[in-house]
């Protein structure tokens, strides 16, 4: 608490002295710890933002001081200080681990499973001193990603980082910018749209199929974007694109809030697959430490015959917040979610989606497979909402649970609201156990414990996993036994 | 090859096998009969090494080998295989793949490398047209929506392809109609050889019209009470269990 006090009265002090000084300060890298005005003007200043999005910043923090903390969601958490949080480049902690003796030794295990290798551990570990270079000498990316840049551009793909992409196309972020998402949305939508690190924007132009999965690019060009991550992507009509974020391997972080937020939009005929693996820090045996995920993930589809597809797999972090959303508002637009959350331990999952029916006979699919372990609680949270004037519209929700541990909690709340009589909604759940028949069965035909898991569990899976890009699906599967390692009983 | 001495089980603090011995020979082929709950299914999941079984005393060996230090897929490894009575049902796992993911964990236990997609296909589907196995039987889900019948008949294709060295097969019969039992028979006699074990466990002596036993046991409440040939099956059918014993 005293460190806390102290930190907050250097804010203000720095507050009071600093009056413009946070926006000329080139020498200074970091802001202090806390949230203020000035320190929004800093953040937006080091960027070097234009006034528009300043103000937009501005209004959002105003807006988030106004909002509560949702407290909805079944998760438990200490109470966040966000006093004590380090809005923009965080320093250099002192704790990092010195080498990868000093890192928690389950991490490991999994890194060695996962096949990484030794210095690439180290940058995923957050090792002090390792540096980046070990990433790009293993990927070599830098031609890598060259090629790729100039085969995307010459489909007029742009695929950049955000703040590249307000200098360079300030037009079109700002038209889209906060349009599916509004900066009122939540609580941590809010604090996103004030404080935003940096992030992604892909714009696909009219009638072009964005001639690669944008996950290779991503991946090896995975820098840590930060906490406060923001994805806008938009598909002009009669365009595609796939586009995968996150990693298998699990990354550690010292930045314990997570608050990201992902856009996309779609016009007629335009359609976005849009796939996520989460595995961040979960957080020790006993609960200890672990990533705090609350993100917001909305999707328009504002065109006719418009399709976005969520797919996620969420193994990772000790608490997740997120729900996809789409917002089906384009005649026979589609909408679909396909999630496997995975939690062991002390993990705790809320998670599920909106598909909010606006346009005529737009349809949606709801696929969502809960598998909850050790102490942990799952929970699926889903609305499907049809407004008047929607007719005819179809949806499909099927919520399957599998309870690995007689200890941990799987829970299914879903909320259907239909303003419209031709709706046809149908809802199915199921919640299952891994028998010890089942593992036995595995085990007498050769599969370790391990194998065992990881095969019960992907069939169970199946309906997901089939969604998630090719090259991608056969870590996943691994990761999910993994994940699950030693927690049948 | 394998070495029963003086066993006992417990399952639930509640004492099932009482004092149990047995030897089997390569070459050979044993029937284990008795009536429900003498404790036949508890002798062979504890062979296979399921763990809700406790051996409170005696011994196992296995090619000289103290088996039950070892894991239940070491003991797959090691050439053991156990055909269940009632094979469990795995949503969303193709037969497929649940047999090629066996047949490769075997492979790596004895340090052997993986095997190829098209060479496991070549096989597969050799063993169950060998069985009159339906090949789209083979893409459906581990024993989803199988009949009786159909799942033994997984079981014995399951077998041939990991060709054990000691097969036991836990009521393999029971619920077959003649034609599936004449075929899990013939499943049976191809895996006879002279390098390799078969124990069968039944509660009746159909299945040894068409499979020959070298030995028979009697077993009742947890022992086994008397051994002969073949014709003490045909005995405890005309006589019953009581009678014999």
């Amino acid at each position: 608490m005293a460190a806390t006090l102290e930190t907050k009265q250097q804010v203000e002090e720095m507050a009071g002295e600093y009056k413009y000084g946070f926006t000329t300060d080139v020498e200074m890298e970091m802001a202090p710890k806390g949230l203020s005005e000035e320190v929004i003007r800093f953040i937006s200043a080091k960027k070097d933002e234009p006034e528009w999005l300043l103000d937009w910043r501005l209004k959002a923090y105003r807006a988030w001081l106004k909002m509560d903390e949702p407290d909805w969601a079944k998760v438990n958490y200490e109470k966040i200080d966000y006093s004590d949080i380090y809005f923009y480049a965080a320093p250099k902690s002192q704790d990092k681990p010195k080498s990868l003796d000093e890192v928690d030794p389950e991490l490991l295990r999994m890194y060695e499973k996962l096949g990484i290798p030794l210095r690439e551990q180290e940058v995923l570990a957050g090792v002090e001193g390792a540096a980046k270079v070990a990433v790009d000498a293993v990927f070599d990316s830098v031609s890598v990603a060259t090629t790729f840049r100039e085969e995307l551009s010459k489909a007029g793909v742009i695929f950049m980082s955000i703040s590249e992409a307000v200098k360079e196309y300030p037009d079109l972020v700002k038209k889209y910018l906060g349009t599916v998402v509004p900066q009122r949305d939540n609580f941590f939508a809010a604090l996103n749209c004030a404080v935003f690190s940096d992030g992604t924007f892909v714009y696909i132009p009219k009638g072009v199929r964005c001639p690669m999965e944008l996950s290779t690019y991503f991946r090896i060009n995975a820098e840590n974007t930060g906490q406060f991550e923001r994805t806008l992507i938009v598909a002009e009509e009669g365009s595609y694109v796939s586009y995968l974020e996150g990693c298998t391997a699990p990354m550690r972080d010292e930045n314990q809030l997570h608050a990201a937020v992902v856009e996309l939009v779609t016009l007629d005929d335009a359609e976005i697959k849009y796939s996520t693996v989460q595995n961040w820090y979960p957080g020790d045996k006993e609960g200890k430490g672990g990533i705090y995920n609350f993100v917001t993930k909305r999707a328009l589809c504002k065109g006719k015959n418009s399709k976005v597809s969520w797919t996620q797999v969420e193994t990772g972090s000790a608490v997740t917040w997120k729900y996809p959303s789409c917002v089906l508002a384009g005649e026979n637009s589609v909408g679909e979610f396909y999630s496997v959350a995975v939690t062991n331990n002390f993990q705790q999952a809320d998670t599920g989606t909106k598909m909010i029916h606006m346009g005529k006979n737009s349809r949606s699919t709801i696929i969502s497979k809960g598998i909850s372990a050790g102490k942990s609680h799952n929970t699926y949270r889903g609305l499907v909402k049809v407004l008047p004037g929607a007719d005819d519209v179809r949806n499909f929700t099927q919520c399957d649970s599998l309870l690995v541990s007689s200890t941990s909690g799987a829970h299914t709340v879903p909320y259907i609201e239909v303003k419209n009589p031709s709706a046809q909604i149908e809802h199915e759940a199921t919640t299952s156990k891994i028998s010890a028949d089942q593992m036995f069965y595995c085990r007498a035909r050769g599969l370790d414990e391990e194998e065992a898991i990881a095969m019960i569990v992907n069939g169970f899976c199946k309906e997901v996993m089939q969604h998630l890009p090719m090259e991608f699906a056969v870590e996943a599967q691994k990761l999910l036994g993994l994940s699950l390692e030693g927690s049948v009983g | 090859m394998l070495k029963i001495n003086d066993l006992h089980i417990s399952v639930d603090g509640t004492e099932i096998i009482k004092g149990l011995d047995l030897e089997v020979k390569a070459g050979e082929v044993h029937a284990v009969m008795g009536l429900n709950g003498a404790g036949k299914s508890t002798l062979a999941n504890t062979i296979a090494g399921r763990d809700d079984y406790e051996v409170t005393k005696g011994s196992v060996s296995y090619f000289g080998k103290d088996l039950l230090e070892l894991d239940p897929h070491e003991r797959v490894g090691e050439g053991i295989f156990l055909g269940f009575q009632y094979p469990v049902e795995i949503p969303g796992v193709s037969n497929l793949n649940f047999m090629r993911t066996a047949i490769n964990s075997v492979r790596k236990y004895n340090g052997e490398e993986a095997m190829s997609a098209a060479e496991f296909m070549k096989l597969v589907r050799s063993k169950a047209a060998a069985l009159k196995m339906d090949p789209e039987m083979l893409k459906r889900f581990v024993n989803v929506g199988f009949s009786g019948g159909e799942k033994k008949r997984n079981e014995m294709v399951q077998m041939a392809l990991l060709d054990p060295k000691l097969a036991i097969l836990d009521e393999t019969d029971s619920g077959l109609d003649i034609d599936a039992l004449k075929i899990v028979a013939e499943g049976i006699n191809a895996q006879r050889r002279d390098d390799t074990a078969i124990l069968l466990i039944t509660h009746y002596q159909r299945l040894l019209d068409y499979v020959q036993p070298d030995v028979v046991h009697v077993m009742i409440d947890g022992k086994i009470v008397k051994s002969g040939g073949k014709n003490l099956a045909l005995e405890l059918e005309e006589k019953g269990y009581a009678a014999v014993a």
